[in-house]
């Protein structure tokens, strides 16, 4: 017990690189992801001469990552347990059935068509059974102890089963226009002075976050990180947000829409025309919003913390007093909550519910799970990661899109990317784990 | 906490009585009795599958006994899970350490008992200048407080489970195997350790397979074999060659109070 940390005489330098950017709370796999997307980015923008790296694609991609990137958040804490959830897919398909119904046919006679508060209704309901379904599945996996695979294999095929069941197959449609924004499209574009406003407030808070996370330290008289890396986080973050608002901001509306809502304020519309700005898209506003509140869970409340531990060892947390069969159900019922909100998100988008949403989704989320790097073996993951997973994720597939790849190269593309994805995560963390 | 009445023997610090648990129609434990006093370390003996650290799980609340009482100073108490158990003072370290591997010591120390900031979020901060603190008691050299314990040597890893065990002012400790991964030096350490806190007044018991780990420390010896007790003796009171045959063919020697395990003729 009186040993000094292990002297790592060979392999020290790849070593010392990693401890020094550790030393500093700099991700080295992070770092690695964000510069995966970069050339994911720069090659496709290539490839499609310039069409990638526009303002209306990096628009579009962002409201189309969020469905799944809302869900990705929920996965990496359903995998970090040592459990998996095959059906959040169908799950989708039957919440947003269930959604339709209530807006398009339940709400209207109860209180009338286009009330004020239907959305309101409709995303509570969607949450609450999203959040009911996931609880019954973490109750058989936690309580009853059947494996998760076997509980959501059996989700998977109820779930789809129910969607179609809601309508007897039939489409809802269309959603009500308070609801719609959630889906993005031009009514869930919050404009461009919205949009500067809260990437100000944003950045306000990393550096608000920044300055109390140093004071805390100094507090109990711990290292503090290099001011210039302080600095340097600080810029790049805000750089980020602003940069991402200014990208939202310079996609153009449609000019005969633009020209209705000048209008509309009773103003003249200009010889010239006049360009008005798209701003920041509902949809993405939310899932930053889940994935800031889901990394708020992880890292600084207890549940997370007791998420992380089930997962490194569930006979230790159980010793330590950690009731964990509690948590894993909650586990399962946040996922379904989440599931309640990309329903959502998705219904909105399409302006209708199909029983066939969702159809493989389950496959994209765990995709971007994994890519984001949680370890499937459990007690590894992170929200951020996830995030980037499913950005990964779409930023591939529209990329195929773009460039006209088929259909099929498409899947095996996306197959081939997420089984070398996992491989080099592998060498890494043997490596400098 | 010792209560005396006149011309008695002090209340035992925790008194286990006829406790029996069966898994799957073998007992595992059956009915065996031990007691502990303050201050008094009590060596469990026996070979492996001896029941050893079935009774001890049954004490820190891993497991529930199908029959039997355990009583804390003389007032039965029910142990229905580990939280219980550490409500009670009753700390445990596990053979096996139960650490969580993918979290670092400071989480490790407090899981299931996190210091918390006014707004209910964890206080890492805190937790981690506490835990500077009572790992520099045990290990002054250790410094990966960041790093998850999987990337600590044995001796580092043990040392985060004792930290953890003390460090919440256990009246009763409970050391499963403590130097079954150590090296002679770290061994000598736990020793110390384990005569410093016998010192505070802390009742322990000490499991072990290896008789020569524990004569030295421990004040007496309980002797199990089958799931049952042999026999319990002061350790002034038999040679370690007699604790040998208790362990070994079960027959109770002359210095030692046998149990229902003792073999009979």
């Amino acid at each position: 017990m009186t040993e000094v940390a292990p002297a790592q005489a060979p392999g020290q330098s790849t070593r010392s690189l990693a401890d020094r950017l550790r030393e500093i709370e700099f991700d080295p796999r992070m770092i690695g992801m964000v510069l995966a997307l970069a050339v994911i980015w720069l090659s496709f923008d290539w490839l499609s001469g310039g069409a990638f790296l526009t303002p209306r694609n990096l628009w579009n991609l962002s409201v189309q990552t969020a469905s799944v990137a809302v869900m990705a958040c929920g996965m990496v804490l359903v995998i970090v347990t040592r459990n998996i959830d095959l059906s959040v897919g169908s799950m989708l398909g039957f919440v947003g059935m269930v959604v339709g119904l209530v807006q398009a046919r339940l709400l209207p006679e109860l209180i009338g068509f286009e009330h004020p508060a239907t959305w309101l209704i409709s995303v509570a309901v969607a949450v609450a059974l999203g959040g009911a379904v996931g609880l019954f599945q973490g109750a058989l996996i936690a309580y009853l102890a059947i494996p998760s695979f076997i509980v959501t294999l059996g989700g998977l095929l109820i779930w789809r089963g129910c969607a179609w069941w809601v309508t007897q197959g039939q489409t809802i449609a269309p959603m009500d226009s308070r609801f719609k924004p959630l889906g993005g499209g031009i009514e869930g574009a919050i404009g461009t002075s919205a949009s500067w406003a809260i990437g100000l407030v944003i950045c306000a808070l990393i550096l608000i976050g920044i300055a109390f996370a140093r004071r805390q330290r100094r507090r109990f008289g711990f290292s503090l990180r290099p001011l210039w890396a302080e600095c340097a986080i600080a810029v790049i973050s805000c750089g980020a947000v602003l940069g991402a608002v200014l990208i939202a901001n310079s996609f153009a509306l449609p000019a005969a829409i633009a020209r209705r809502l000048v209008e509309a304020k009773g103003q003249a519309w200009p010889e010239g025309g006049l360009t008005i700005g798209h701003g920041l898209a509902v949809p993405v506003l939310l899932a930053l919003t889940v994935g800031v509140a889901m990394s708020f869970l992880t890292k600084r409340l207890r549940f997370g913390r007791y998420v992380f531990a089930i997962g490194g060892n569930p006979e230790a947390a159980q010793l330590s007093g950690v009731n964990t069969r509690k948590v894993l159900m909650l586990v399962f019922g946040l996922m379904g909550a989440l599931v309640g909100i990309s329903a959502c998100i998705s219904t909105a988008r399409l302006d209708a519910a199909t029983n066939s949403a969702g159809t493989l989704d389950e496959l994209y989320v765990i995709a971007a799970a994994v890519i984001g790097g949680t370890s499937l073996a459990g007690g590894i993951g992170s929200v951020t990661g996830a995030m980037l997973g499913a950005l990964v994720m779409q930023s591939l597939q529209s990329g195929m899109v773009l460039i006209g790849l088929d259909t099929p190269l498409q899947n095996i593309v996306v197959g081939l990317v997420l089984v070398v994805a996992v491989w080099l995560d592998g060498i890494y963390r043997r490596r400098l784990g | 906490m010792i209560q005396t009445e006149p011309g008695r023997l002090p209340v035992p610090l925790i008194e286990m009585r006829d406790i029996s648990i069966a898994f799957g129609g073998i007992k595992a434990v059956d009915s065996v009795s031990v007691d502990l006093h303050p201050g008094e370390v009590v060596g469990l003996l026996g070979h492996n599958g001896a029941g050893k650290s079935t009774l001890i799980k049954i004490l820190s609340g891993a497991y529930r006994a199908d029959s039997g009482e355990i009583l804390i100073s003389g007032e039965p108490v029910a142990i229905a899970s580990p939280r219980d158990a550490k409500r009670h003072g009753i700390e445990t370290i596990y053979q096996t350490l139960a650490l969580a591997d993918n979290v670092d010591a400071a989480a490790n120390i407090f899981l299931g008992r996190e210091l918390l900031t006014p707004w209910r979020t964890l206080d890492d901060s805190a937790m981690e200048a506490e835990t500077r603190k009572v790992m520099g008691r045990l290990n002054p050299h250790f410094r990966r407080f960041k790093e998850p314990v999987k990337a600590l040597s044995g001796g580092q890893r043990q040392s985060v489970a004792i930290a953890r065990a003390i460090y919440f002012n256990a009246r009763v400790l409970i050391m499963d195997e403590p130097t079954a991964a150590l090296g002679p030096a770290e061994t000598k350490q736990v020793a110390d350790l384990i005569l410093e806190l016998k010192k505070q007044g802390i009742g322990i018991f000490l499991i072990s397979h290896d008789l020569h780990d524990v004569f030295d420390l421990a004040d007496r010896v309980s002797v199990m074999k089958n799931g049952r007790v042999v026999g319990t003796a002061r350790t002034s009171d038999v040679t370690q060659d007699e604790v040998l045959g208790m362990i070994i063919s079960g027959k109770c020697p002359a210095g030692a109070v046998p149990g229902p395990g003792a073999l009979r003729g």
